[in-house]
């Protein structure tokens, strides 16, 4: 039996970063707002605590702050001849479970997209021609600008208080920032963190190649920080357990840290956690949200009322609600029709790996985003004409830790075990560095997102089933980035330089990124996006969906940066436009 | 499980405002929070064996004393408490995959990218891999278990498991000695609460100071040396017995 709740004004799905952003942000402006989390309560001082937070068994082997894949994962296969299996354990990506969600576990690095990223498409017909773009692919712009942008990465690096310094001040070039970026309002909000051993080193090579290195944007703070809603940060200590793991320290930008105790003395905001959204519920004509359908950690099913529901869930997740709940039309690979589960992409990646005689670099000693990066490759910020393919890259020298279980490099060659293994981890593990590059992926017709036919979740509902490969161009972009980066570790020094580029299918074991985008893209068109450029769907118009399953495709950057500006781009459309005349907020 | 008791002091301490149909935790007002609470790993302690028979033990530790023996360099994984890791891991949440996705079908044929696709749990590996290896040993080398063996000898065994070249009960055990070898590194760079790396050997064989949780200082200081000795979770035996 059902027990019906008293209504809300906004139902959220999901309290991470997007889903305490909007509740905040629509608690203040006098509505009542409930949060639905299916993961515990998770605090800093009890979770995260200093006594027991770094512990890379528990946490970053274990994977004890993660979903459990028992409760919820996804199906998995390369293309459409093969039959999808579950993701039994996480590998290639580690989704967030809890307040806070992957807000608690992620390495800090806050990047905006460049401004040429937001109408890719355009740019590369402009540049290029058509005719130059892949085989199947699905790019397209975002419906959004960057200069529309602006104001809103702004305010979410405010919120984090990101350390880093601007390279572009209203136009102005800056030395020392990143003169590839887009133009920034101001500086950033704390200065830029220090540089390692390894990262001079990487800036002097780069800076000789003719590149231009510049200190990464970061949410583990250089220094103390209060920010935007009165909470207060403190500066980070560099004690190497960033990713993987809540920080004790109060010095990495989360929900727990920026929001949380702010939005908790809302008084007409509630947060409900141990409750697992099944599915949004909506009128008969399927035009209109009603509010959500949870059942509770005893079983128990609920309906909670709101007019406005808000998909704040990790990005995949967001996609499977929206296929579950029966919003807007699947997509169809073989028809190319359809636009809920379209446009799935992921991170390129290509590296270098350096071993050095006689350097001390101290990996242990590192944050999650502490790092020197060059974007000489990035977007289209070089002629990609002679190269045969699009997208690019940040290339970056940054240890984000030397936890020794996963992280004890050797020489090719080296035996893994016995006497020999053991000299070699012990002449290695201070005087490796290494730099890579994150890259781009675009959109494809056959990489996409939809029920599985044959797996369940313990309640009973079919798994999002997870159709990908990396295409040519993405390997082609790889090996090149593997190449450059393998030049720069050169030049840094190194005795011998070990690139990775990607070889073979993609594979659902090695630790990748949790970089998944797209399935609910945000664009100017109802046939090719779930989204109009206000992440609301076409369909349902009391329906909102957050996180990086609005992105078209994937670009050469982490995404938390544009996934913050986009929350606050749509709660400012919320407030100042859609609860004045709640609707379409873009003609159909 | 800790975390049961937890939540449901916090549920207690909260302010609750609504919802009493509902069994979820329902937080409004102000931050859930419990003073001097934190949600500590258990801390192994040796004595016993939680799993293992005393046979399997024996076996494991001679694995060990090969994987990452005890040599110039320092003690190894044996020495440092490795197999009373292993112990305590299979007889908790890791051992019987508890957190696995684990409903079936189970297909025969699956592709190496899609990753684990066996219903065999850790327990299951560790309990039939090591009753085979020394059926094999038993078989071919005169009679005696891997533990009997000479040093020279389990290497060899040890090598013919990881190319796959030797098969125990007809099975390919290189998912078993790679199994073995990862948690035979586990243990050896686990916090020692864990029960293995006991001295942090392993973090003082590679120089991880451990969670000092301050290094502001290195950054300061590039390519210098790290002179401290390591921390764990527990301190350091000197602060012990300083007391």
């Amino acid at each position: 039996m059902t027990t019906r709740l008293p209504r809300k004004d906004v139902v959220i799905v999901g309290l991470g970063w997007t889903g305490s952003i909007m509740a905040i942000e629509l608690a203040r402006a006098g509505l009542s707002v409930v949060a639905i989390e299916r993961g515990p309560w998770r605090d800093t001082a009890t979770d995260f605590n200093i006594g027991t937070a770094p512990d890379e068994l528990r946490y970053a082997v274990r994977q004890e702050i993660f979903l459990k894949p028992r409760q919820e994962t996804l199906t998995a296969r390369n293309n459409l001849t093969q039959t999808a299996l579950p993701i039994r354990q996480w590998g290639s990506f580690l989704p967030g479970h809890g307040v806070g969600g992957a807000g608690n576990h992620w390495n800090g690095q806050t990047w905006r997209f460049l401004p040429d990223d937001f109408r890719i498409r355009s740019r590369l017909v402009e540049r290029y021609g058509e005719k130059f773009l892949p085989a199947d692919h699905q790019i397209q712009d975002w419906g959004v600008s960057y200069d529309e942008l602006e104001p809103y990465y702004d305010q979410f690096e405010y919120l984090c208080g990101i350390s880093g310094k601007a390279g572009n001040l209203r136009g102005q070039l800056q030395p020392g920032g990143n003169p590839f970026e887009g133009p920034r309002r101001r500086e950033f909000p704390t200065p830029a963190l220090p540089q390692t051993y390894a990262e001079t080193l990487f800036s002097k090579a780069t800076s000789d190649l003719g590149l231009h290195p510049f200190p990464r944007p970061s949410a583990t703070l250089s220094t103390g920080y209060t920010n935007t809603y009165g909470c207060q940060l403190a500066p980070c200590t560099m004690c190497g357990f960033c990713e993987r793991f809540g920080c004790a320290n109060y010095s990495k930008s989360s929900p727990q840290t920026c929001v949380l105790p702010a939005l908790m003395r809302e008084p007409n905001f509630e947060a409900r956690t141990e409750c697992e959204v099944t599915r949004v519920s909506l009128t008969p004509d399927g035009k209109h949200a009603t509010g959500v359908v949870y059942i509770d950690a005893k079983g128990q099913e609920f309906e909670q009322p709101a007019d406005l529901v808000l998909l704040c869930a990790y990005g995949l997740f967001n996609v499977r609600l929206l296929l579950l709940s029966g919003i807007g039309k699947p997509y169809d690979p073989k028809t190319g029709e359809g636009t809920v589960g379209r446009n799935y992409a992921y991170q390129s990646s290509g590296s270098a790996q350096g071993f050095f005689d006689n350097a001390r670099f101290n990996p242990f000693a590192a944050s999650g985003s502490i790092a020197t990066t060059a974007d000489d490759y990035n977007g289209d910020n070089f002629d990609h004409a002679p190269h045969g393919f699009v997208g690019g890259a940040s290339i970056t020298c940054g240890a984000s830790n030397a936890r020794p279980i996963l992280y004890h490099p050797t020489p090719p060659g080296t035996p893994t075990w016995g006497s020999k293994w053991k000299q070699a981890v012990q002449d290695n593990f201070l005087s490796t560095t290494g730099c890579g590059a994150q890259g781009s992926v675009m959109s494809y017709r056959g990489n996409y997102l939809d029920l599985d036919p044959t797996y369940k979740d313990p309640l009973g509902r079919p798994l999002m089933r997870m159709t990908f490969d990396y295409q040519d161009n993405e390997r082609k972009l790889s090996a090149f980035m593997a190449e450059r980066c393998g030049g720069i570790m050169k030049a840094m020094g190194a005795r011998q330089v070990v690139t990775n580029k990607i070889s073979g299918p993609w594979n659902v074991v090695p630790y990748q990124t949790t970089h998944n985008t797209g399935g609910a893209v945000m664009g100017a068109d109802p046939k090719t996006s779930v989204l109009n450029r206000y992440l609301q769907s076409w369909d349902v118009s009391n329906v909102f969906v957050t996180g990086a399953s609005a992105f078209p495709q994937n670009h050469g950057y982490n995404p938390t940066g544009t996934v913050g500006a986009l929350t606050y781009w749509a709660v400012a459309a919320i407030k100042e436009r859609y609860l004045k005349s709640p609707g379409a907020l873009v003609p159909t | 499980m800790t975390g049961t008791t937890r939540r449901g002091l916090l549920s207690a301490t909260a302010i609750i405002a609504f919802a009493e149909a509902a069994s979820a935790k329902t937080y409004t007002g102000t931050m859930p929070w419990s003073p001097n609470y934190a949600d500590p790993a258990q801390i192994v302690t040796p004595g016993g064996w939680k799993f293992f028979t005393d046979v399997e033990a024996q076996a494991v530790d001679a694995i060990l004393a090969r994987l990452i023996p005890t040599d110039q360099l320092g003690l190894g994984a044996k020495d440092t408490g490795g197999t009373v890791f292993i112990d305590r891991q299979l007889a908790g949440p890791y051992g019987g995959h508890d957190w696995l996705y684990m409903q079936g079908p189970f297909p025969a044929n699956p592709l190496p990218q899609q990753g684990l696709q066996s219903p065999v749990t850790p327990r299951d590996q560790y309990r039939q891999g090591l009753k085979a290896l020394d059926a094999y040993c038993s078989a071919n080398l005169a009679g005696r278990n891997f533990a009997a063996l000479g040093p020279d000898e389990q290497d060899l065994v040890l090598t013919g498991l990881q190319k796959g070249e030797i098969k125990l009960d007809g099975r390919d055990a290189r998912g078993f000695f790679n199994r073995l070898l990862t948690n035979a590194q586990e243990g050896f760079f686990a916090d020692p609460i864990h029960g293995g790396n006991q001295g942090m050997a392993g973090w003082k064989l590679v120089g991880f100071p451990g969670v000092r949780y301050d290094y502001r200082d290195v950054i300061a200081n590039p390519n210098k040396p790290y002179t401290l000795p390591p921390v764990s979770l527990q301190g350091r035996a000197e602060w012990e017995s300083g007391r």
